[in-house]
């Protein structure tokens, strides 16, 4: 039986004095998945993504993703893993202004201490793959916004991770741009890249996952695969 | 409360780097502008107070009274630029000897009918005036303390006088130490001494070295018989020279931290606007009127700096204690406190120069159009030091290094706050360092402890007021010489002998040091000339030139003495003891004037490999039964005014440490905050916390470094211009080897401590954002 990729086991996670905003949530993902997170907002589909990063620890339950107790991490064990575990994806990009598109690419690399050199080869390649590499020594102002996204999705594959994490990546898209980004997470997906994407986007989730996990206020209400729904 | 009030207070409450930081460079400024402004305003005040009222000699001169007659002296008066003269008064120098039998020191006494008069108006301070012969008045600045009934004996004379005490008197200018009728120095006078005419002089214009040269030039213009002269200037400084010391380096300081002042507010508020635009942006979206804006960003400067100059004031007050408390009392006409007009000065000085500085660093504030403030949310990004940033990327180093060596080009302004508060931090330790060597310097000059091994007779029984000749039996120079001419160890050695002398024009007495042996390896620095190469020939400090108005190749008179004693001047010699008043001289020069000079410490250089202690225990075994001991070192302890400036200069410098580290503190927060996101981002895509750390601490490298290196040459700069004032304001021309105390590595050292300070800012942020929660930071606007 194949060990899966992702596993949580009873999470819950409260802010303050608030309503919990991830609760005994549990959820097991398979090497090669492409689940889609859905929700309303504040439901709590971005904590859950948080607790997968090792960006957040939960109260209680465990966080297992890719053999790694993540809610055991301390801080620096914690940036190690996202360096060599997960790539992230963010709505808005988060891509640093003041480095070039390719050194955005190489920069996870390199803080995992891989040579200047073989961190630009490795960045070239993604950015050849992903269709931008003419944009290689440009800076991200001067991008549109799908030229970005497809900037922080080569960063985010840069140190080969085996888990993609993706919070509303066409969230500041438009329409075409969208898409874009869509057909490209799907290609990676069918490469055997594991996704985990955030969205609200219904459109999105059907097109680029095969799986789908709504959450409605911080429970896990709903975990269908596309194939079984249809 | 009002809403700006209530606006300035949550920004103040808010931003508590900025607030302290603010806070700890206004007091810094204002306690070392208030301490170095009183005190020049009030160390000649004392003195000043007593001259005014007794209407003190700008100039006295002596002439010889074998060469010049009264009328001739008398005439002097006349001169152009006098505006009125007192004298001639007959004087003579003569050795008392007090009713016990101990020799006091010389003394220099003058024939006066009475303590009043157009000039030199003595103050009595105890007893009456001497009106008849057998009666004598001794001043107050005399050696001998004036005990109304004392007798004193004069041995050396013919007929053998005896003068009662009868009274006390200050002289401002130190005119004498002794005053009798004149009919009485007649009597106290030899055909071999003879005496001098004194004439005191008050000119219509005498503030400076050269008006008083220009009146001494008049009244001794054709007279040949000039023994002495004494410019009421040199008795000044000789009087504020406590509190004048400390002047210069205290201006040094106030004015780095006036600088400073301005720098780190105009830093801080510039840095909050930037920093703060969102908010400056919401404030003029409820109603905030721009000059409102402004307003608050001013007051948010000001309350700090309020705070701050109050603590400075009391800070400056109770440091000037200890440094004012040693003049108080020496006129007892002024008690010497904090002027309420400097303290008033200071304040409003820099909290003027506070608000005009927040002022203008928040003009902007208030010109921002409010939609570009709400939009833009915060700094707006540009594209400054990509530059950097392309050319760090290929240097082989960690990319966190890398990353945080290029933020200096990102933000050059704040870059350039941060580096100059590190300059100034730089500055005023290489300052201090420098300084501290500086005086290590003189006090080693002052110590002249050169020699491996001190052997001293047993310090005399101190008298009322100085020590006092005993009939304790003196140890054998000579046998002990033998001593140490025995062992084998002994490279060389010399001796020195006290004695006292006056000098004409010079009131009191001076302190003579006679060497047996070559001396010159004794640790006397010499500042010009050279060192005594035989009989007949004399060093002295600075001082001394200053008051008797020699130079080198000149001669000087040793009165008090079984006969005159002349010596040529060949050098100039560093030394602070007793004023810089004392004269260096070869033994045998001293020998037929004063043949009992008991020689009371020799001082040893032992030979190359020698072990110092096992030559100082057998040296003792041969000198036991002599009375005297042996012991390692010299025989000099160290001055509290030295340990009074290096402490008050530390203190400083440690407030001034402190503001340079909380500017960077500031900046580094300020970029930061400012970029909390952007590390957000590094952390999400794998940076550690200490590579996080690493960053930011690099990110002030290149500031600190270039603080650094323009710090430590300006520090250079200053400890090269107060030094020499500050040893103006003490008597002594300073030589190279006081003043070029920095080498290579201590200057390299100096630097790497300006980066220590950059550091040491960056810290406490640097450690904020490795712990910065990534989620939070992510989603921070």
């Amino acid at each position: 039986m194949t060990e899966p990729l992702i596993n949580l086991r009873d999470v819950s996670r409260r802010y303050d004095d608030g309503p919990p905003a991830l609760q005994d949530a549990s959820l097991t993902v398979l090497p090669g998945e492409a689940v889609a997170i859905l929700g309303p907002s504040g439901s709590g589909k971005s904590t859950l993504l948080n607790l997968l990063a090792g960006l957040d620890r939960p109260d209680t339950g465990t966080v297992t993703v890719a053999g790694v107790q993540v809610d055991q991490l301390g801080e620096a064990a914690a940036a190690r893993y996202r360096r060599s575990r997960i790539g992230m994806i963010f709505q808005f990009f988060n891509l640093l202004d003041d480095l070039t598109v390719t050194d955005n690419v190489a920069l996870p690399a390199q803080l995992a201490g891989t040579a200047r050199d073989e961190a630009h080869r490795r960045a070239a390649e993604l950015l050849e793959a992903l269709g931008i590499a003419r944009h290689d020594r440009a800076y991200p102002g001067r991008l549109s916004g799908g030229e970005r996204q497809r900037v922080a999705v080569a960063r985010a594959l840069m140190n080969r991770p085996p888990l993609l994490l993706a919070d509303e990546p066409t969230g500041a898209l438009d329409t075409a741009a969208g898409q874009d980004v869509s057909r490209l997470l799907r290609d990676l997906n069918a490469e055997g890249q594991t996704l985990v994407v955030v969205t609200h986007d219904l459109a999105l989730a059907g097109s680029c996952t095969n799986r789908t996990v709504r959450i409605v206020d911080g429970r896990i209400a709903e975990d269908v695969s596309v194939e079984a729904a249809r | 409360m009002s809403a700006l009030g209530r606006v300035v207070r949550s920004g103040v409450g808010r931003r508590r780097v900025q607030t302290l930081v603010i806070g700890l460079t206004a007091m810094m400024a204002v306690a070392a502008s208030v301490l170095g402004g009183s005190l020049l305003v009030v160390s000649g005040a004392p003195f000043d107070d007593a001259f005014d009222r007794q209407h003190g000699a700008h100039l006295s001169v002596e002439y010889d009274a074998a060469r010049t007659s009264a009328g001739q002296a008398r005439s002097t008066g006349r001169a152009d630029g006098v505006a009125a003269a007192a004298g001639p008064f007959r004087t003579v120098s003569v050795t008392p000897r007090i009713h016990d039998g101990a020799d006091a020191w010389p003394m220099t006494v003058a024939g006066r009918g009475d303590h009043g008069g157009a000039v030199d108006d003595l103050t009595l301070t105890a007893g009456r005036w001497a009106t008849r012969p057998g009666e004598i008045v001794l001043s107050t600045d005399a050696s001998l303390f004036p005990t109304l009934g004392l007798e004193l004996t004069f041995p050396g004379l013919p007929d053998a006088a005896t003068l009662k005490v009868v009274g006390a008197a200050r002289s401002v200018t130190r005119s004498a130490d002794a005053w009798v009728t004149p009919a009485q120095v007649t009597e106290l006078s030899t055909p071999d001494r003879p005496g001098g005419y004194q004439m005191l002089y008050r000119f219509t214009a005498a503030d400076t070295d050269a008006q008083v040269s220009a009146g001494r030039k008049a009244v001794t213009a054709g007279a040949k018989a000039v023994t002495g002269t004494q410019s009421w200037l040199t008795v000044r400084a000789s009087a504020e020279r406590d509190t004048a010391l400390y002047v210069p380096f205290l201006l040094a300081f106030g004015v780095l931290g006036l600088v400073m002042s301005v720098l780190i507010v105009g830093n801080v508020v510039a840095g909050t606007v930037g920093a703060g635009l969102r908010r400056i942006g919401v404030l003029k979206a409820i109603g905030f009127t721009p000059a409102l804006v402004v307003r608050a960003y001013v007051g948010q400067a000001l309350i700090p700096a309020a705070a701050g100059t109050a603590l400075g004031v009391l800070a400056g007050h109770l440091l000037a204690v200890p440094v004012m408390s040693e003049t108080a009392d020496v006129y007892g006409t002024t008690s010497l406190a904090v002027v309420p007009w400097v303290d008033a000065a200071v304040v409003s000085g820099v909290l003027c120069l506070v608000a005009v500085t927040a002022w203008a660093s928040a003009w902007r504030a208030g010109r921002l159009r409010t939609v570009d403030a709400l939009a833009v949310g915060r700094a707006a990004r540009t594209n400054r030091g990509r530059w950097a940033v392309r050319l760090a990327g290929r240097l082989p180093l960690p990319r966190p290094i890398a990353l945080g060596l290029t933020r200096p080009f990102a933000r050059p302004a704040r870059a350039l706050g941060m580096g100059t508060a590190v300059l100034f931090g730089a500055t005023a330790i290489t300052f201090t360092v420098g300084m501290g060597a500086s005086l290590g310097e003189v006090m080693e000059a002052k110590a002249h402890d050169a020699a491996d091994v001190t052997v001293a007779a047993p310090l005399p029984a101190p008298g009322p007021d100085g020590p006092i000749a005993t009939t304790e039996p003196e140890p054998d120079a000579a046998a002990v010489a033998a001593v140490i001419d025995s062992r084998p160890a002994t490279r060389t050695y010399y001796s020195t002998a006290s004695a006292r002398a006056t000098v004409p024009g010079v009131a009191g007495t001076t302190a003579v040091v006679a060497f047996t042996g070559d001396a010159s390896w004794g640790g006397y620095t010499m500042v010009s000339g050279r060192w005594i190469a035989k009989p007949g020939e004399a060093v002295v400090p600075t001082a001394f030139l200053s008051a008797t108005g020699k130079h080198i190749g000149g001669t000087v008179t040793l009165g008090g003495l079984g006969e005159a004693v002349t010596v040529r001047i060949v050098g100039e010699v560093l030394d602070p003891r007793n004023d810089g008043m004392q004269v260096f001289t070869d033994a045998a020069t001293l020998a037929p004037a004063h043949p009992d000079l008991t020689e009371t410490t020799q001082h040893i250089a032992v030979k190359s490999g020698t072990d110092v202690a096992t030559y100082v225990d057998a040296l003792n075994k041969g000198l036991k039964p002599l009375g005297v001991t042996a012991r390692t070192g010299g025989i000099e302890g160290g001055s509290d005014m030295v340990v009074t400036l290096n402490a008050l200069s530390a203190l400083l410098t440690l407030m001034l440490v402190a503001v340079a580290a909380l500017g960077v503190l500031n900046a580094v927060v300020l970029d930061t905050r400012e970029r909390v996101r952007e590390l957000g981002v590094h952390k999400a895509l794998g940076m550690t916390p200490r590579q996080m750390i690493a960053m930011v601490i690099t990110s002030i490298v290149v500031t600190g470094l270039a603080g650094g290196a323009l710090g430590v040459p300006l520090g250079v700069t200053l400890h090269g211009w107060v030094l020499p004032a500050m040893g103006h304001s003490a008597g002594l021309d300073l030589p190279d080897s006081v003043l070029a105390v920095y080498d290579a590595s201590t200057l390299s050292l100096l630097v790497l401590g300006a980066l220590l300070i950059a550091v040491l800012g960056a810290l406490l942020p640097a450690g904020w954002a490795a712990r910065i929660r990534t989620a939070t930071a992510l989603r921070t606007e």
